[in-house]
């Protein structure tokens, strides 16, 4: 294969396409909200666009929880190797 | 027909055991015939009990298919056959022998129609499938494989015990309902939930998969967990502490998910929020949430061992398998890169994709029975699950920023393996009737109504805008070589910490002791000063475990006879 060959997500055009593409495919969703009828089993599904405004905000909450977890959960990636790996010839001990 | 008298498992055993005794073409021929054979013959066998036999005092039913048994036991046939095809070209003896006795038993266990039976083959599964991560050949994997097979062995001493306390209790072995009723309930029910990655319990899971080989771990993603998710749905089926159980296991693995750099670690923690779908169904225990949970089961078996597949794929080809270090494979895997989008669909449960078809079930059921906190869970958990596994996967390995990673395409039994379970994936998302057919009960759900599919598009599409705006923003946590604690962080680090410490302190009494007895200067003195807590840490790691399983043994052996 040819390394120096441009491929297609090298290309900026083809990224903003499909971003484009993700944009109005998202717009189409949302207004579908008001046109098409949905069954209502829950109280906010009520609410337009449930559906769409519970995943996006569901995601970033989960990213920006996930931000706020990973300092004070994150370790050096040896953090248990350190320990249980050690050869028994005085390599890396932690004391 | 003498053909009726065979258990399923019997031709994977036989076969392990040929597999042992020849080698090349032939063993490869051999170990493909297996599963598809035992799938004809499971195929012809009608429900019913064929084996039964008297020992000692306890009545035996080693083989017994019923309509709950025996669509695991299709789909185990089916994830043994891709298994296999995906790992032909790897020359292991212990791999291809383990794989085989490790799919035998986890047949074995759904067919078992008592507990005793059903825990020697729950303590097989343990054993056969400890081999796929030791054969990874590192140390690391050596000492995972062994927490790995700890707790496993654990889960069946309680099993056992739970299964004692049941016979002397009802004078049966049989394994029906169970309920949360008695030490007897409480001691499987916990054997089940460590097996199933209840939350707390899981972390076997998360690290050993990661760590078994690239064909062991899709042989390890189909069966245990779907053999503990079938024994639930036979023995706690309705039980409501299920539910809460369940809608955690959905949701606490995703964030454990985004910030993991281990891209089968990923898989790993997606795993547990996939059982979780079951578990949360066999909690609600209507028939629709039952369906949904088998169903899920089914699916979740093909489709995560797909992305399995395609991330082995990766690793088998580049040696590596962090977020971090991968990137644009695209260019050089473009094959792989579908299949893995195929995989990513299912899971995130798109419409035509399998995942969705099972999946709305259990939401369904739980919004029908009125869970509507659980519910929105289950939403968020599948929001989250695109998130990670969706996204995530097939973004930081096959597109992200280039790597510089250039490669060709797996051997080719792996693409074929991959494809045989992609176009499950989407034939099951097609064609749902085909599969809601063989479910315990008889299936009176349309997935693909408006309201189903329009909700599934805007909660899916609007998650990966937000994936798109976190990424553009700046705002999405990188990919870092890290670890992130979790549960293990208890056995892996506070309890050897503590021990090391009360040994440490111990040799100190000792020496202080010693001094004040011995003269200064004595043979024994220099010994004592040369005891380094060094030397007896090597130890402590598998010396507190072989201790706590001792002295669980010895509560399983009071409880036994109280």
């Amino acid at each position: 294969m040819n390394d120096q060959r441009r491929h297609f997500f090298d290309k900026p055009e083809n990224i903003r396409l499909i971003l484009r593409t993700l944009y109005i495919v998202c717009t189409g969703l949302f207004v579908l909200d008001f046109i098409l009828h949905r069954h209502v089993a829950h109280s906010w599904e009520n609410l337009p666009g449930f559906y769409a405004i519970y995943g996006f905000v569901g995601c970033v909450i989960l990213v920006l929880i996930d931000k706020w977890m990973r300092t004070f959960l994150m370790r050096d990636e040896d953090y248990y190797d350190r320990r249980e790996l050690e050869d028994g010839e005085g390599g890396n001990v932690d004391a | 027909m003498w053909m009726l008298e065979i258990p399923p498992f019997v031709p994977f055993y036989l076969g392990a055991l040929l597999a042992l005794l020849t080698r090349g073409r032939l063993r490869a021929l051999l170990m493909l015939a297996v599963p598809v054979l035992g799938a004809l013959h499971l195929w012809q066998v009608p429900e019913g009990i064929y084996w039964q036999f008297t020992l000692l005092d306890f009545e035996l039913t080693p083989y017994r298919i019923d309509r709950l048994s025996v669509l695991f036991g299709y789909v185990f046939h089916i994830a043994a056959l891709i298994a296999i095809v995906y790992s032909l070209h790897v020359r292991d003896t212990l791999q291809q022998v383990s794989g085989l006795l490790y799919a035998g038993s986890a047949l074995g266990a759904v067919f078992a129609g008592d507990l005793l039976t059903l825990f020697v083959f729950w303590e097989l599964l343990a054993f056969s499938s400890v081999f796929l991560v030791w054969a990874r050949r590192t140390p690391r994997a050596y000492v995972t494989g062994m927490r790995y097979l700890v707790i496993q062995a654990l889960s069946g001493l309680l099993l056992l015990a739970g299964a004692l306390i049941y016979f002397r209790e009802h004078q049966t072995l049989a394994f029906d309902f169970i309920g949360l009723e008695g030490a007897y309930g409480w001691l499987i029910f916990l054997a089940l939930g460590l097996k199933c990655a209840f939350p707390l319990l899981h972390n076997w899971l998360t690290e050993a998969y990661p760590e078994a080989t690239p064909t062991g771990t899709v042989f390890l993603s189909a069966f245990t967990t779907k053999v503990a998710v079938y024994a639930l749905a036979r023995g706690y089926p309705g039980t409501e502490l299920l539910v809460y159980i369940g809608a955690i296991m959905t949701c606490f693995p995703i964030f454990y998910a985004v910030i993991e750099n281990d891209l089968r670690r990923v898989l790993a923690y997606s795993m547990i929020n996939q059982v979780g779908f079951m578990v949360c169904g066999i909690g609600i225990g209507t028939a629709l949430a039952i369906n949904g949970a088998v169903a899920h089961a089914f699916n979740d078996i093909i489709f995560k061992g797909l992305l399995f597949m395609a991330m082995g794929a990766v690793l088998h080809m580049t040696g590596r398998m962090n977020g971090s270090d991968l990137g644009g494979l695209y260019k050089s895997m473009p094959k792989t890169a579908m299949l893995c989008i195929v995989g990513a669909a299912s899971i995130s449960a798109f419409p035509l994709f399998s995942g969705f078809v099972s999946k709305s079930m259990v939401m369904s059921a739980a919004l029908e029975n009125g869970y509507g906190w659980i519910w929105l869970m289950l939403l968020f958990a599948s929001a989250g699950v695109f998130h990670h596994a969706g996204i995530k996967i097939p973004y930081f390995a096959f597109f992200a920023h280039d790597s510089g990673i250039r490669t060709t395409e797996p051997p080719v039994n792996m693409l074929i393996a991959m494809s045989i379970a992609a176009v499950l994936c989407i034939a099951v998302g097609v064609y749902p009737q085909v599969l809601y057919h063989l479910l315990p009960f008889a299936p009176e759900y349309t997935p693909y109504d408006t309201t189903h599919v329009l909700a599934q598009m805007q909660l899916l599409f609007f998650s990966a805008l937000a994936f798109v705006w976190l990424n553009l923003r700046g705002l999405y946590p990188p990919e870092l070589r890290s670890v992130n604690l979790d549960a293990e962080w208890l056995y892996r680090r506070a309890a050897p910490r503590t021990l090391g410490f009360c040994f440490s302190l111990m040799c100190r009494v000792a020496t202080v002791l010693r001094a004040l007895v011995v003269k200064p200067g004595s043979v024994l003195r220099n010994y004592s000063s040369q005891v380094d807590v060094r030397m007896l840490r090597h130890s402590v790691m598998t010396g507190s475990m072989v201790m706590w399983v001792m002295v669980f043994l010895a509560v399983c052996l009071f409880i036994g006879f109280v």
